[in-house]
Order: structure tokens, then C-alpha cells, then sequence
């Protein structure tokens, strides 16, 4: 019984959770007993939503190809609009990654949110509940509206918690996503009045003319585009991520940055195969060109958060390399291999991504300080907090036996097989990715005490130390056992897999 | 077999998780004792697992530990494959650990770094096991990469020291170049073969090779050649060959003992053990062979010039490991896979021996490491100068050692190789450089070893009478690891050569075409290390060694003048030499601040020109502009808007009386 309305429980639960944090509020007093209560509710809403997600994992069976756990009701019955939700073995991971990161910014947060706690907490439960939802809509018009109201909570953390500079980065954000998302609900329209509904199945199954394909491919391109970050739309990243709060930050590329992936598997690619196809040699240009390009410009980087970020969009290439080889390679030997590579590639760049911009919010906190150049010797006095770095700098890198490997490694082998140069170009980042994020973890964690502030600095507190641990035996869990999580998407790609193979003409 | 196999590779790690994450309740003792438990388990358990395939008759086992991954039809999985290459590799990568650990409690005794440094060794040794021990491409890139962390990790083990952390650093990149076509060589081989298992992989070699692979439009290339030099690329990273050897050198700012045991006895033979793990592969490609032997012959003797004009004691040994892995590479090139394992044991000893025992030099000499200022120090350290004495010897192939083995064999094995009975120009033109630069190698190998040997250990004292009086022979936990590895150096040689090289002591291990078979067709001529032994002064190898010896002993201690006035006289010469034939220049000046200014270029010129600067904030700034227009329209007076109204309903008339 309760499973049949588990996905629901799972979106709405943290946004009713964050509504009442939101009500209640923390009584203008950051230190009153009340907004203590607010955090532990803002821990215990996400706590509980990732328990549920877990008895989602016990329950998902692998073997099913098709959506798991749907749940149908009508929702605007004059324009056949449903409510439909429901999982398989794509979005099923996004979701877990979704319900497992959002509980530890809560802790992240705990202190170090000095103004308005319970609307801080209360923003990130609304978005979380917002991001299941993106992940779990099946009806288009469902998926577009959790798809635009998931950027007022982000907007609203970074303009109300974020840096000096949070109102270029906002609107920067918000235009360059928000413009490329009304082009996909132009798409949706179009395929509504093909099909008088918005049941993405329906959009799946109907056929659509050449022209047609290709234009919603480019519609849906710019909205997801945006999102992934893919070159060159990618510079509001940077900035947004410089001026976010460290859980936003964490928020944003961990999970964020995943629903343009996501929309490349669950939209444009089933939806229209052939303009797909026809575009997929841009798409994998557009990649390599992010793991060169930015790799380069990540190097050159004198804030963490920005290096950071430049690293999170060519990581990103890797994911839609991964997504658009298929056409390049010879029918069955192994175009499934790229697309579960990069698939892997979004879980893992959501840890170790996390993982990072949570160790420069650690520094931050305590030195008020993102430029690399402030820092030098840090290992000397935050030995703990320097192990913990540098596995996650080393996962960052694509060192085997951390999760960063395996979605890379998959994808290389795969795009050897489309073109020996395309493997070339990606596997660069095996030394771009070590020099941008050594050299960094060189400046800022070794050499001696490099000033004042670096000395009195003091190591991990114990909620620190829980947060950054647990991180690390998911990277290290990913890497050395990839698996479970594989398997978990293996039936659902295969399908996928020949669906796209088949021309919609 | 399995749980055996299980408990040498986790041995190690425990300990080390255990040193590592509880080093402070341990303690120093504590963290010591776990790890050499560890490692003292796992070099047991190794031994008896060579024992049982030399003398046991036992098979090579092929054994799956857990699957990684499976996806699309490609099984990833941890396993072992057990055979007799693996085994040896298994005993020298363990007992020298064993030895290192010992000797760590005496050069680390004073280090507030002390349970770091056990837990790191102890995580080599596991991550070495898991890389000769895996039976799979995916678990050999695992221990590849993890050696090369640890690598990283023990380089940079003193963090505060600058040059340590700019070492570890540059390490870690230059082996990724050769990890970068490391991958690209796996990537191959899952594209031609469709699997990562090794069995399957060598199975299906000979149709790989009729295959091609088209890099440049238009000329299809061997598949078997592009994969294995892609694959041999790694090795260069992780075997410091050139032109990628410019990491070793500077690899010495990591703890002596972490030199003796990564940096010259088992990490740095990892790509050679690959090759010839590799060797159904390679002996395909008779143009891979032919790269291998090219970059082997250039590494072995120009890195071993080198090694005459460094002043640093560990520069010199890390300069002579260099050449010595040029040897092994050589080997591979010949088709003498066999001989360049059988140097890489020796070398393992003797070569461990040399940098534990120059560590002892420096543990007596309050961490002076400059041989200009050490001078007549036997009479102060006779076990270390013994020792040592045997290690060069080892190193030089002094008649009976164990390097005389190996060398000589492998010096021969180039000479009987098919490059010399190959057919063209091209063959003869790869032997004679292979066969000289390992000739020539020998004189230049004696003469900065007691160059070496006789500037730390005899003559005039130069260090200043504070350090001297000082002076004094290590404690035993430095000494015994020095006898123990001593007496391998001096005669493991004369013991294993025959069953090694002769006795197809590897058997299925290592393949070779018949065509390719130096080795067998040496075995002919062969009667035993006796026989071996009265002819060595019948060679031009034992010659060349003793000529090197004797200009060593005659320009250094004899006439100390000479080689100053030989500086001053070819300094251009000297120069090239002593720094290193320009190859740091051209890597800092050349690629590394390349790199920077391209990145630099890219996100000033790119991302914040023309991508933010014209077309986003441009649009934005246009969007601005126009709406600022437009704002001037609506001026909200009524007016305006009734003027506005009248223009537009006369334009509107006009054209409905006029135009219809």
C-alpha cells in the first residue's frame, strides 16, 4: 500500500517539511531554542526522505526495464494533463544521489548559517522535493513545471545567502536557464498537439518528421545545454557557484547539474532518435571540446570554488560524450558501455563534486577566504582535513579505486571504438585532471604555514568529520564496487539502447 | 590456493589501515610491528607459493575474486592470475619490502611522521601485489595507478620541504602522460578483443593482429603495433624511460627508504613485468619491438652518462636505475623477456641494497647527501662499506655476482637476437644501436659506481670535524636489512640463472616465437654458471667493467685534478651533462608553462572575452540598449500617445483609400 505511493511520499514529504519550517520560521533569533528546533526538522525531514528512497532501492527491481513505482491520477483533465510519476533504472540513481546529498548540507549548514536558518533549510527541502520530482515526472507538463520551480529555491539561496557579487550571479543563472527552458516548453507544445497529451510515452512513440526532430533536438538542446553545463553556455557556472553558500554550491553541482544529463536520456534522445543522431557530432564536439578546453582554463584558476566548477563542466563532457558515441559505433559492441559510463559518471561527479566544494566551505568557514593564494601549509595544521582532501582531489582526478574512474574509464573505451581521436582528446584528462587539481591541492594543502591565519587554523570538528567520511566511503564504495549501481541501470540502458536505434521517421 | 593468495594481498592493507587510521593509539611500536606482521605474512606466504611451483610442480592458477562490473557484455572483474612470472615477482616485490620495513625503524626513528610512513609502505606493498597479481587489464590499471599514488604520497612525504612537493607533483604528471596512452593501449584492446581478461585477451591476439586500425585518415596501421606501443607508453611513464624519465631523479626527495623500495626495486619494474606479461602480445608486433629496444638502448646508456656527473648519493643510484631499467627494456625489445626479469630480481637486491646503504651514509652523516664532502668513511661504517661493496659489484657484473648473471646473459641475448639476424638495413641498424649502447653501457655503469664508491669510502675525509666525530656504523635495524639483501646481490645469481633463463622456468608464462627465441637457442650453447663463470674474462663485458673501475680509481682518487680540467675543458659537454640534456628545460619552459598560458589565454581571450564579455553581457547590454530606446516611446504622457494614436490611424486610412 505504501509503496504504491512511495515517489510521492518522496517529492512532497520535504516540501511540506520545508513549507512548515518556512511557517514556523526561527523567531528572528538564530540562537533561540526554536531555531535549533528548525535544524534538527530540517535533519529529520531529510533523513526520513532518504530512509524512504533506501526502501525505494530494497523495492526497485532490477530485472523491470520499463518504470517501476508509477502512480497515474488526472491532473488538468481539459488539457489531458496528468499526474504521472515513476522511476526506472535512470532516474532511480539520480534520485538516491538526490535523497543522500541534501541531508548532509543540512549538517554541512548547521552552524555556519549565520542569517535566517529555517528559511536556509526550509529552501533546500523545497528543492529537494522539487528535484525528485524532476526526476520522477512522466507527463511533460508535470516535468515542466517541477523543471522551473526548482530554480526559485536556488535562486533564493544564492541571492539571499550568497557573496558580494550574488546579484550578477543570480540573474545570470536565472536568465541563461530560464531562457533555455521556455524553449523546451515550446517543444512540449508542439509534441502536445501531435499527440493531445503530454505523456512523455506518448511523445516517445509518435512519429515525427525530419525537420520537426531536428528543431525540438535544438530546443531541447539549449534548455539542457544550459543546465549540464555544456561549452559555450557554461559561464554562468563559475560565478554562480563563486557566490553561492557552500550547500548551495554543493546542491547545484552535485545535483543540478544532473537534470541536463538527465533530459538528454529521458527527452531528446528517445523522444527524437534521429535528430539525435543527425546532431550527434556536434554533441560530441561540444564535448571534447569541455574536457580540453576547460580543462586548460581550470588550470589557470585562482579561486577554488571556480576551479572547482570549471572541473564539474569537464567532467560533465564525459557525460554527454558518453550519451551521443552510439552512432559512431558499429551496431551492439558496446555503445551501452558509454552510455552506462556516463550514467556512472553523474552519480559519481555528484560525490565528489559535493565532496569538494564541501572541503573549501570547511576553509572558507574558518578563513573567509576562496583564493588559493591565501592558503599554503594547510596539512600542518588540518592534518585530518588534508587526508580527506586529498582522496577527494585524487577522486577528482580519476584515480582507480574512487568512484571519478569508473564513468571514465567506461567512456574512454567506448569512444576508442567510435574514433581512436575522440578517445585521444578525452583520455587528456587523466593529466589535465591530475595537474588542475594537484597543483591546487599543492598551493593550498602542502609547503610550510604560509601566514598567520594558516596557523591558528584548527581541524575538523566532529560534524565536519561525520560529513566528509561518509562522502568518502561512497566515492571509495563506488570505485572499488561499481556494481550494484550498474546493475541497477543495465536493464533500463539496454532498452533504451535499441528504442533510440530505431528511426522515428 | 585462494585464501592464501587472499591473505598476502590483504596482509598488507590491513596493516596499513590499521597504522593509518589508528597510528596514534598504536603508537610507533605499535605502528611498526602491525605492518611488519603484515608484510612478514604476506613474503611467507609468497615464498611458499614459489616453492610449491618451482618444486611442487604446482599449475598456474586463473582465479576470480569478485565482479567488479559488468555492463554491454563487458565483464570487469578483481582476479588473480597465479602463474610462476607472478610468483617471483611476488617474493622480490615482498622481501624487499620486509627489508624496507625493518630498516625504516631506524632511518624514520626520529620523524613525527613515523605511523604515516609505515601505513603508506605498507598500502605500496598491497597496491605492487594487486598489480602483478591481477588477471585483468581493468585490476592492473587499479594497482597502476595506486602504486603511482603511494608514489606520490612518499615523494611528498615531507610536505613542508618545497622541492619535495614540487617533486611529488611533477611524478604524478609525468606518469599520467604515460597512463594517458596506458589507457588509450586498454581501450584498444577491449575494441579489437571485446574483453579485459587476460586469458581471453591473449587468446584471441592472433586475430588482432591481421587487423588495423586506421589513426591518420587513409593509413591503416597494424592494430597489434598501435595497441602495444600505446600500452609500452605506460610503461616509459611508470619505468622512467625516455624521453618520460624526468621524474625519477628528482623522485629522491622522498625518504631513502621509499627510493630502495619505489624507486628502483619494484615500482619502477612494474612496466617492465607488463611487457612481459604482455609477451603474447608484443611478439606480434615485430615494430613495437623494435620502439621498445630503441627507447630501452637511448635510456640505458645516455641515462647512465648522467649518473658520472651528480654530486648528490642518491642522484647517482636514481641515475643508475635508469640506465639499469634501460637494460630491462632492451631485453624486451630482444624478445629475452625471460632475461629482463631475471635482471629485474638481481637489480631488485642489489639495486635496494645500494639506496639502503647510501642511506645509511646519510643517517651518519646528518642527512649530508653531497659525495664531495664525504671521503674515507669505510674505516668508520665497515658493514655498510662491505655491503656496498658488494651491491656495486652486483651493479658493474662483477664475474660471479648476481648482476654478472644477468648482465652478461642479457648483453648476449641482444647480440644472438633476431635484430642481428634480421634481413634489412633497418634490423641491423636497431641491433648495432641496442648492442652498443648495452656494451658502452657497462664502462659507463663501473665508472659512476666507484666514482661513486671511492669518493664516499676512500680517500681524503672532507666532511667537517663536527660530523666527523660523529661518526659512527648505523644500528642494527639499518645493518642486518643491508646483509640480508647482501647476500642475495652476491649469489642468488650463480643459483637461479639455469632453471630461470634455460630451464623454462616461466613456461606459459612468457610467450615467444620461435623466430624470436634468443634465449632457446643460447640454451644450446649452455653448461651451467661454472661455465659461465671461467669465461668471463673472455668477455668484452668484464673488460669494459674493469676499464671503468680503473678510470673511476684513477681520476678520483688518483689524480683528483684530472676531471676538474676535463669540466673546464669540454664544458659545453659537461653542461649538456649537468643539466641533464635540457629535457627538465624543455618540460617547465616548454609544456608546463605552455599549458598555463594556453589555459590562461583560453579563459581570459575564450570564456571572459568572447563568450561573457561579447556575447552574454553583449546580449544583456543590447537587450538594455534596446529596451532603453523603447522606454523613450512610452513617455506616460497622453499626448504622446494620442499623437501616436493619429499617426497611426492616418497611415492606416491612407492605405485602405489609396492602396486597395
Amino acid at each position: 500500500m505504501l509503496a504504491n505511493y512511495l515517489l510521492s511520499f518522496l517529492i512532497w514529504f520535504p516540501i511540506v517539511g520545508g513549507l512548515g519550517l518556512l511557517v514556523i520560521g526561527d523567531g528572528g533569533d538564530t540562537h533561540s531554542s526554536q531555531a535549533k528546533l528548525m535544524r534538527v526538522a530540517a535533519l529529520a525531514f531529510t533523513t526520513i526522505t532518504f530512509l524512504a528512497s533506501v526502501a525505494l532501492y530494497l523495492a526497485f527491481n532490477n530485472a523491470e526495464p520499463g518504470m517501476q513505482f508509477v502512480e497515474r491520477a488526472p491532473w488538468v483533465e481539459a488539457f489531458n494533463v496528468w499526474y504521472y510519476v515513476g522511476v526506472d533504472g535512470i532516474s532511480a540513481p539520480l534520485i538516491l544521489l538526490t535523497t543522500f546529498i541534501t541531508p548532509l548540507v543540512v549538517i554541512a549548514g548547521w552552524d555556519s548559517i549565520k542569517s535566517r536558518p529555517a528559511q536556509y533549510f526550509a529552501a533546500f527541502l523545497i528543492l529537494e522535493g522539487l528535484m525528485i520530482g524532476v526526476f520522477s515526472a512522466l507527463d511533460g507538463l508535470l516535468f515542466y513545471v517541477f523543471w522551473e520551480a526548482m530554480l526559485i529555491p536556488m535562486f533564493l539561496i544564492i541571492g539571499v545567502w550568497g557573496g558580494e557579487r550574488r546579484v550578477y550571479a543570480t540573474l545570470k543563472f536565472f536568465l541563461y536557464t530560464f531562457l533555455g527552458s521556455v524553449l523546451m516548453l515550446v517543444a512540449f507544445i508542439y509534441l502536445y498537439l501531435q499527440t493531445g497529451g503530454f505523456d512523455l510515452f506518448g511523445f516517445m512513440n509518435v512519429s515525427i518528421g525530419m525537420t520537426a526532430q531536428k528543431l525540438i533536438f535544438l530546443a531541447f538542446l539549449i534548455a539542457f545545454a544550459v543546465k549540464v553545463p555544456m561549452w559555450p553556455v557554461h559561464t554562468w557556472l563559475p560565478d554562480a557557484h563563486v557566490e553561492a553558500p557552500t550547500g548551495g554550491s554543493v546542491i547545484l553541482a552535485a545535483i543540478m547539474l544532473k537534470m541536463g544529463g538527465y533530459g538528454f536520456v529521458r527527452l531528446s534522445l528517445p523522444i527524437v532518435p534521429d535528430g539525435s543522431a543527425y546532431f550527434s557530432g556536434l554533441m560530441i564536439a561540444l564535448s571534447l571540446i569541455a574536457i580540453v578546453y576547460i580543462g586548460f582554463v581550470a588550470l589557470m584558476q585562482k579561486d577554488m570554488k571556480k576551479l572547482i566548477a570549471y572541473s564539474s563542466i569537464a567532467h560533465m563532457g564525459f557525460v554527454t560524450l558518453g550519451m551521443f558515441l552510439l552512432w559512431s559505433i558499429a551496431a551492439d559492441t558496446g555503445a551501452g558501455l558509454g552510455m552506462t559510463g556516463a550514467m556512472v559518471q553523474m552519480i559519481s561527479h555528484g560525490l565528489i563534486s559535493g565532496a569538494m566544494f564541501l572541503c573549501v566551505g570547511v576553509m572558507y568557514d574558518r578563513m573567509h577566504s576562496r583564493q588559493i593564494a591565501d592558503y599554503g601549509g594547510v596539512a600542518n595544521t588540518m592534518p585530518v582535513f588534508a587526508a580527506f582532501m586529498v582522496l577527494f582531489s585524487m577522486a577528482n582526478a580519476g584515480l582507480p579505486g574512487t568512484s571519478g574512474f569508473v564513468g571514465e574509464f567506461m567512456v574512454i573505451v567506448a569512444s576508442f571504438k567510435a574514433n581512436f581521436w575522440y578517445a585521444f582528446l578525452a583520455a587528456t584528462t587523466l593529466i589535465l585532471g591530475a595537474a588542475y587539481t594537484l597543483w591546487m591541492v599543492k598551493r593550498v594543502l602542502y609547503g610550510d604555514v604560509a601566514n598567520d591565519n594558516v596557523a591558528e587554523l584548527t581541524d575538523l570538528n566532529s560534524r565536519e568529520f561525520i560529513v566528509l567520511a561518509i562522502l568518502a566511503a561512497s566515492v571509495l564504495l563506488v570505485g572499488l564496487w561499481p556494481a550494484p549501481l550498474v546493475d541497477m541501470m543495465n536493464t533500463t540502458i539496454e532498452q533504451l539502447m535499441q528504442q533510440i536505434a530505431q528511426s522515428k521517421l | 590456493m585462494y585464501n592464501y593468495y587472499l591473505t598476502i594481498v590483504l596482509a598488507p592493507l590491513a596493516a596499513a589501515i590499521i597504522a593509518g587510521l589508528a597510528g596514534k593509539q598504536i603508537g610507533r611500536a605499535g605502528a611498526h610491528w602491525v605492518t611488519i606482521f603484515g608484510v612478514g605474512i604476506s613474503c611467507a606466504l609468497s615464498l611458499l607459493v614459489l616453492k610449491n611451483m618451482f618444486w611442487g610442480g604446482a599449475q598456474a592458477e586463473n582465479i576470480s575474486v569478485y565482479l567488479w562490473a559488468v555492463t554491454d557484455g563487458l565483464h570487469m572483474e578483481v582476479g588473480f592470475l597465479v602463474d610462476r612470472l607472478t610468483a617471483l615477482m611476488m617474493c622480490v616485490v615482498t622481501f624487499v619490502s620486509l627489508m624496507v620495513h625493518i630498516y625504516t625503524i631506524g632511518y624514520m626513528h626520529e620523524d613525527p611522521g613515523y605511523q604515516r610512513f609505515f601505513s603508506y609502505i605498507s598500502l605500496f606493498t598491497f597496491s605492487m601485489l594487486m598489480l602483478v597479481m591481477s588477471n585483468n587489464f581493468l585490476q592492473l590499471f587499479f594497482g597502476w595507478e595506486a602504486v603511482g599514488l603511494v608514489s606520490y604520497l612518499l615523494i611528498g612525504f615531507w610536505f613542508k620541504k618545497e622541492t619535495a612537493i614540487f617533486a611529488n607533483l611533477k611524478a604524478f604528471l609525468v606518469n599520467r602522460v604515460g597512463d594517458f596512452g596506458f589507457i588509450l593501449g586498454i581501450a584498444g584492446v577491449v575494441m579489437f578483443t571485446g574483453s579485459l581478461d587476460y586469458a581471453t585477451v591473449f587468446g584471441s591476439a592472433e586475430s588482432v593482429a591481421g587487423q588495423t586500425l586506421e589513426v591518420l585518415p587513409g593509413s591503416p596501421w597494424n592494430a597489434m603495433t598501435v595497441i602495444c606501443i600505446l600500452l609500452f607508453i605506460g610503461a616509459m611513464g611508470k619505468s622512467a624511460q625516455a624521453p618520460l624519465h624526468v621524474w625519477l631523479p628528482d623522485s629522491m626527495e622522498g625518504p631513502t627508504p621509499i627510493s630502495a623500495l619505489i624507486h628502483a626495486a619494484t615500482m619502477v619494474t612494474a612496466g617492465i613485468f607488463m611487457v612481459a606479461r604482455m609477451s603474447p602480445l608484443f611478439e606480434l608486433s615485430t615494430a613495437a619491438l623494435g620502439f621498445v629496444i630503441i627507447i630501452g638502448s637511448v635510456t640505458a646508456f645516455f641515462m647512465g652518462l648522467l649518473g658520472i656527473v651528480q654530486n648528490d648519493i642518491k642522484r647517482v643510484v636514481a641515475y643508475s636505475t635508469l640506465s639499469q631499467l634501460g637494460y630491462m627494456t632492451v631485453a624486451l625489445g630482444a624478445s629475452a623477456y625471460s632475461a629482463a626479469i631475471f635482471h629485474l630480481m638481481t637489480h631488485a637486491f642489489f639495486k635496494a641494497l645500494l639506496f639502503l646503504a647510501a642511506g645509511s651514509v646519510i643517517i651518519a652523516m646528518h642527512h649530508e647527501q653531497d659525495i664531495r664532502k664525504m671521503g674515507g668513511i669505510r674505516k668508520y661504517m665497515p658493514i655498510t662499506y662491505w655491503t656496498s661493496l658488494v651491491g656495486s659489484l652486483a651493479l658493474i657484473g662483477f664475474p660471479g655476482s648476481s648482476g654478472f648473471f644477468s648482465k652478461d646473459l642479457l648483453i648476449e641475448a641482444v647480440k644472438e637476437s633476431h635484430w642481428h639476424h634480421g634481413a634489412t638495413a633497418g634490423d641491423q641498424l636497431t641491433y648495432w644501436i641496442a648492442y652498443l649502447s648495452v656494451l658502452l653501457g657497462v664502462f659507463v655503469t663501473a665508472l659512476y659506481s666507484f666514482r661513486m664508491f671511492f669518493l664516499v669510502f676512500h680517500g681524503k675525509e672532507r666532511m667537517d670535524a663536527e660530523t666527523k666525530s660523529h661518526l659512527h656504523e648505523t644500528p642494527a635495524v639499518v645493518t642486518v636489512p643491508l646483509i640480508l639483501l647482501a647476500i642475495p646481490s652476491a649469489v642468488i645469481g650463480w643459483f637461479t640463472v639455469g632453471p630461470v633463463l634455460f630451464g623454462d622456468y616461466f613456461g606459459d608464462a612468457i610467450q615467444v616465437q620461435s623466430a624470436h627465441d634468443v634465449l632457446a637457442h643460447m640454451g644450446e650453447a649452455w653448461h651451467g654458471s661454472l661455465g659461465l663463470l671461467t669465461h668471463a674474462w673472455q668477455t668484452p663485458v668484464f673488460w669494459l667493467a674493469a676499464a671503468g673501475v680503473f678510470v673511476a680509481w684513477f681520476l678520483y682518487l688518483k689524480r683528483p685534478d684530472i676531471p676538474e680540467t676535463i669540466k673546464d675543458k669540454v664544458s659545453p659537454l659537461y653542461n649538456l651533462l649537468d643539466r641533464k640534456y635540457y629535457f627538465d628545460d624543455l618540460y617547465i619552459k616548454g609544456f608546463a608553462a605552455g599549458g598555463r598560458n594556453l589555459g590562461k589565454f583560453l579563459w581570459q581571450k575564450g570564456d571572459e572575452l568572447i563568450i561573457d564579455g561579447i556575447l552574454v553581457n553583449g546580449t544583456a547590454k543590447a537587450v538594455g540598449r534596446l529596451a532603453g530606446v523603447m522606454r523613450q516611446i512610452q513617455t506616460g504622457y497622453l499626448y504622446t500617445y494620442a499623437f501616436a494614436m493619429i499617426i497611426g490611424l492616418t497611415m492606416l486610412l491612407g492605405w485602405l483609400i489609396w492602396l486597395r
